[in-house]
């Protein structure tokens, strides 16, 4: 526990060292949020209307472009540990071989509230309907969707073959999925095909329970997405226990 | 046997078809400096990260300070000290916090400050890791393979890149670690490291251990040959060492007459001869072989290949 905190905290130093990180971590996507949001909702009525993107796509597309950005930012950070032979060196003490992923992971849900926080106080500003939704409850849906696509981090992690291909890799897997999310054009209007492949995928979960918890809907009727990313995090973290690569 | 602190009995260890491992036996005495070494691609440090617990052999046994190192990896890592060859840390991890996490995972630890202090790092205590040269991070890697206080602390291949300068103050932190009372096992591809370094040395070649014993008994053992060179301008002296027992033939280029024979005598042989047959000579030395002819003579290749 002492190596875990210890740990966590040390990575968090060490990403605020590095600039680049930091203006790709929550800039930019504050940047996105902002600009999206004035463009497509700023004067948008929220009408629940599924298939619009403009009025809640821009808060949950924003959610979605951290939780990517958090995941690529762990593909990497693991690729370029494993390569430097980081994992290996940290496996040869008495750490747990889970508590030097998890530091990880925790550095990254600190860093995506770090940005939503940003976001939010953004979004006051620029973007007024922030004021209405419930910001308790979305973050804790995003809680949730981060964890799941986090695990499958892990999984893809365990594909890269070098710390070079860590980001095109990580975003040929990731950004299609975000187009088969349902977020730009619905599930039931893609073809069946599609649709069949959308519907294993854990991101079209996260994005069907981001959207239903910022335009209020209640917690019972996401069961089953919630239900699919809890499902999708084990299936996750129990293929990389498999395949998983320390070197 | 109860002096020894790691048993290694028989182990083998593959990766899909190749063998890295086959059948390596050996043992490591408390206190002393053990050199694990042969060519890259040998098995060396397949065979140091079995004993370490980082890979689990195919077959056989190894005991490390009495614990399975498969079975009780944690309570063994908590009292082994690791360098891992090739291996990197966060670079822009700072090298006292580098120092102070180390010493936070185990269940007793040295102080860090007096142990950057020892290893010359005190000055470059704030810098990133990514900062420091070769040499200055080897010994960051020393100072967390310590900070445990170990009783055995294995080094995988730790000056490998370094110039000379900065090998030999390495060399002389390794020795530094035997006088504390702790137990070195280490690998590496030079021989002029081996025979300065290490009390015993193990000779690995593909997979297999050739033979292990003190550098000095395996060029005795192997390699039994001796050669003199003497500088001289006396034509007839030639002939004076070709009638010596031990002298198994001289050959003359230019002005230099080598000698070649065998044992321990060659030398009193050859002096005696001199002062006897009133021989001037400007120059006398004699060349014995090294490891390096010892590996090349047991596996019939050079270890640079």
């Amino acid at each position: 526990m002492r190596g875990l905190l210890k740990l966590t905290w040390l990575e968090i130093k060490i990403f605020v060292r590095e600039p680049l990180g930091v203006i790709g971590a929550i800039v930019i996507p504050v940047a996105v949020f902002v600009v999206l949001g004035r463009t497509l909702g700023g004067d948008a009525q929220p009408t629940p209307s599924e298939n619009s993107f403009g009025d809640v796509g821009a808060p949950v597309f924003a959610a979605l472009l951290i939780l990517l950005t958090a995941v690529l930012s762990l593909v990497t950070v693991i690729s370029i540990y494993r390569e430097g032979g980081i994992l290996k060196r940290l496996r040869a003490t008495p750490l747990r071989p889970y508590t030097i992923l998890t530091a990880q992971v925790i550095v990254k849900l600190l860093l995506m509230a770090t940005t939503l926080g940003v976001m939010l106080l953004a979004g006051r500003r620029y973007y007024p309907i922030v004021k209405d939704v419930p910001v308790v409850a979305f973050t804790i849906a995003l809680l949730i969707s981060s964890v799941s696509v986090l695990a499958m981090g892990f999984v893809i992690a365990s594909l890269v073959p070098t710390a070079r291909f860590a980001q095109p890799l990580g975003a040929a897997i990731l950004y299609p999925m975000v187009g088969l999310s349902g977020l730009f054009v619905p599930i039931h209007a893609m073809p069946p095909g599609l649709q069949a492949i959308a519907q294993v995928l854990p991101l079209t979960y996260a994005v069907s329970l981001l959207r239903g918890i910022w335009l209020g809907d209640p917690w019972l009727s996401h069961i089953t997405d919630i239900g699919a990313l809890l499902l999708s995090t084990i299936v996750c973290l129990v293929v990389s226990t498999k395949v998983f690569r320390w070197e | 046997m109860s002096d020894s602190v790691i048993h290694v009995n028989n182990i083998r260890k593959t990766y899909g078809r190749t063998v890295a491992i086959d059948d390596v036996s050996l043992e490591v005495k408390r206190g002393e400096i053990f050199g694990l070494i042969g060519p890259n691609g040998a098995g060396k440090t397949t065979t140091l990260e079995c004993v370490e617990g980082l890979r689990t052999p195919d077959r056989g046994r190894i005991s490390v300070l009495g614990l399975d190192p498969f079975r009780q990896v944690r309570q063994l890592q908590d009292r082994i000290g690791v360098q891992l060859q090739a291996a990197q840390l966060q670079k822009r991890i700072k090298v006292w916090e580098a120092v102070d996490l180390w010493a936070s995972l185990y269940t007793r630890h040295l102080n860090g400050d007096e142990l950057l202090e020892q290893l010359g790092l005190t000055e470059k205590r704030n810098a990133w890791f990514m900062t420091l040269s070769g040499g200055q991070k080897q010994r960051l890697f020393i100072a967390l393979a310590l900070i445990n206080d170990p009783e055995l602390v294995f080094l995988d291949e730790l000056t490998t890149g370094l110039d000379p300068q900065a090998r030999r103050a390495i060399w002389d932190l390794v020795r530094g670690i035997r006088e504390r009372g702790k137990t070195v096992f280490l690998t590496t591809h030079l021989m002029e490291e081996a025979e300065r370094l290490c009390d015993r040395v193990a000779i690995l070649d593909h997979g297999r251990i050739v033979d292990v014993d003190t550098p000095t008994r395996l060029v005795r053992r192997h390699c039994p040959e001796r050669t003199i060179v003497l500088t001289t301008d006396d034509r007839e002296a030639d002939v004076s060492f070709q009638q010596l027992p031990q002298v198994d033939g001289v050959s003359r280029t230019n002005g230099d007459l080598s000698i070649r024979g065998r044992g321990d005598d060659l030398v009193t042989c050859v002096i005696q001869c001199l002062s006897e047959r009133h021989i001037r000579v400007t120059d006398f030395r004699t060349i014995n072989p090294t490891l390096e002819d010892v590996f090349l003579r047991l596996t019939g290749h050079s270890i640079r290949d």
